[in-house]
């Protein structure tokens, strides 16, 4: 069995963003790129059934621009067995995602698309809900964890409340959680290894997908900031200060 | 034309996050469904027609819709949108789970936890861990929505709506349940809390966490919180995890003890109207964001703050 795994570029989640003060949008020049830290665990969640034997091969996809090539050198360093770059400059919405994501599926037949639960850019949370709908197969997100067994999956999700498990039918998409496993570090042999694996290119219109916005940004703005708040010197100066507000303590 | 608001429910109870998205869901339009699909979910059902203005409730029972699995679920949903323009539903873990689902199936871009409505078609969301703010207009003709409810006040009850039973879609049969470990607590719900006072790495076990953070909860009627490294460790159950890929919260006062200021656990918490924050390091980024700090070891603190409340 197959098991696919996208893995988007994105800004390091230890960056602090800049809002242009034209409202445009995001600085993002110059600033550190990484995979989204939710397909590290996707990624190393798959490398972990193929080394149990449950999968046999670990594809890595990308949908972005050029540079989208090193997030899947760092998913091929990590243990992937081959990359597909499908590659764009615009702003793929994560419809258009889960539509090429599913052409990528149509063309490879995986038996199991392993997605983060979000990405920390758009902070979305879609495409992997989106992609088992296109592909009218089961979907068990928020994940902590996950067994196979006999073309079936139990998948522990992490819901309000606590934890509800389910079994779904594979082929299916799961998304994961943070807690579903700590991801491997890529060691230097496996880098270097990572360079000569093969990587496929495609671009979107390989797919019949157009990656035109249905979603138009009017504006991007910085959030509103927080009145600068004071020390206090003890536990009884913190009360008096909460009794002092209105409909707190 | 109307809006379809799909509820969120235990069966027996209607979620506090509900109404928060129903005050969204009526600043888009006048016309507002609820929508219970579940089983035995006559409570839930009655206690959404008492919301003030809600035009009509929807209630779908079987043993499919029984747990909120997707398939079913986004069925249904799919089956009911024609006489709908707008799909909305609070950003809990059902509707995160099977409104893009449904969004995708109608094919139509949803738009994800939103913060403000500005008109029918147009709306605020946070990005990048709540670091900005995007003002989005939706294209489609049908809109799919979810609502960050912490961003909304809840619609008060006074309403009188009927109930009016419909038939569940058929199960495409493609998942099972299996079982819930769902933790019942005295406690508030933490997305609803008036208060939440939330522990973090420091705590250093989950006996400590119990010890130090429950009691002062116990006290002030508040939620209880967590830090992801708390939550990782083992001290506090995941879904008491705040921040970007946790729960949203804005009470009217959290209490940060031991819990650094990640921008990932800002991003769940920063919108709080009173920010009290307990760290030993004076220069912990969590005081950026505090109305009131206190640079003290919290196991010498918490006590003494219980005892003097
Ligand atoms: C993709 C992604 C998503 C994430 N999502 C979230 C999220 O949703 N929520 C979240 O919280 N984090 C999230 N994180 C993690 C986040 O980056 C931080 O690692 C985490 O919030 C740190 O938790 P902490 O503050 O408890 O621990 P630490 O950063 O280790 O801070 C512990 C603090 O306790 C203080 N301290 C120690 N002892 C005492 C004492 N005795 N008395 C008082 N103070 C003491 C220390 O000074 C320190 O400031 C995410 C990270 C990633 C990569
Ligand atoms: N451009 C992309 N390329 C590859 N995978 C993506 C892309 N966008 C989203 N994904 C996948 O979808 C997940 C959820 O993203 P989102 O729905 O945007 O929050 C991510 O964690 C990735 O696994």
């Amino acid at each position: 069995m197959k098991i696919l795994v996208p893995v988007k570029r994105v800004v390091d989640f230890n960056v602090r963003i800049r809002v242009n003060p034209d409202g445009s949008g995001v600085d993002l020049s110059n600033v550190k790129m990484s995979m989204n830290p939710f397909d590290e665990i996707s990624m190393e969640e798959a490398l972990k059934l193929k080394e149990a034997g449950k999968a046999a091969e670990v594809i890595a996809v990308s949908i972005g621009p050029a540079k989208a090539e090193e997030t899947l050198r760092s998913a091929l360093a990590m243990g992937a067995d081959r990359a597909i770059l499908v590659e764009t400059d615009d702003s793929v919405e994560p419809l258009a995602v889960a539509k090429i994501l599913k052409g990528v599926v149509d063309a490879e037949g995986p038996g199991l698309v392993i997605v983060g639960k979000q990405a920390i850019d758009d902070d979305s949370n879609q495409t992997g809900q989106m992609l088992a709908a296109l592909m009218g197969r089961a979907q068990a997100t928020f994940a902590s964890k996950v067994e196979l067994e006999g073309g079936k999956a139990a998948v522990t999700r992490e819901v309000d409340g606590g934890l509800q498990t389910i079994e779904i039918e594979l082929p299916a998409v799961v998304t994961v959680d943070l807690r579903l496993n700590e991801p491997r570090y890529a060691s230097l042999p496996s880098i270097m290894k990572a360079k000569k694996k093969p990587l496929e290119k495609k671009t979107p219109a390989d797919y019949g997908v157009s990656t035109a916005a249905r979603l138009k940004v009017l504006r991007t703005e910085e959030p509103s900031t927080r009145k600068v708040g004071i020390k206090v010197k003890s536990v009884a100066e913190l009360i008096d200060k909460l009794r002092a507000e209105p409909g707190v303590l | 034309m109307a809006i379809l608001l799909l509820a969120d429910h235990d069966n027996t109870a209607l979620s506090e996050q509900t109404a928060k998205a129903l005050t969204a869901a009526l600043q888009i339009g006048r016309d507002v469904h609820v929508l219970v699909a579940g089983k035995n979910a006559k409570a839930a059902a009655e206690a959404a027609a008492k919301l003030s203005g809600v035009t009509k409730v929807l209630l779908a029972e079987s043993d499919t819709l029984a747990n909120n699995l997707a398939e079913p679920l986004a069925a249904l949903i799919v089956s009911l949108s024609g006489g709908y323009d707008t799909l909305i539903s609070a950003a809990t873990s059902v509707g995160k789970n099977v409104m893009p689902r449904v969004a995708a199936l109608l094919d139509v871009a949803q738009v994800s936890e939103i913060i403000e409505v500005q008109s029918a078609d147009t709306f605020k969301r946070p990005v990048y861990a709540g670091n900005a703010i995007q003002t989005v207009q939706t294209t489609d003709a049908k809109k799919v929505i979810t609502v960050r409810s912490a961003a909304f006040a809840s619609a008060p009850e006074g309403g009188s709506a009927p109930v009016e039973t419909i038939t569940a879609a058929p199960d495409p049969g493609l998942s099972k349940f299996v079982r819930d470990a769902i933790a019942t607590s005295d406690r508030p719900e933490l997305t609803s809390a008036k208060i939440v006072i939330s522990g973090g790495r420091a705590l250093g076990s989950a006996e400590k966490f119990k010890e130090v953070i429950l009691p002062v909860a116990d006290k002030l009627g508040a939620a209880v919180g967590a830090s992801r490294a708390a939550v990782d460790a083992g001290y506090a159950p995941n879904d008491w995890q705040v921040g970007q890929t946790g729960k949203v919260v804005a009470p009217h006062l959290y209490i940060a003890c031991g819990i650094s200021g990640a921008i990932q656990h800002l991003a769940g918490m920063k919108d709080s109207k009173i920010i009290v924050a307990i760290n030993k390091d004076a220069e912990a980024p969590i005081f950026q964001v505090a109305d009131y700090g206190l640079v003290a070891d919290l196991f010498e603190v918490l006590p003494q703050f219980k005892e003097a409340l």
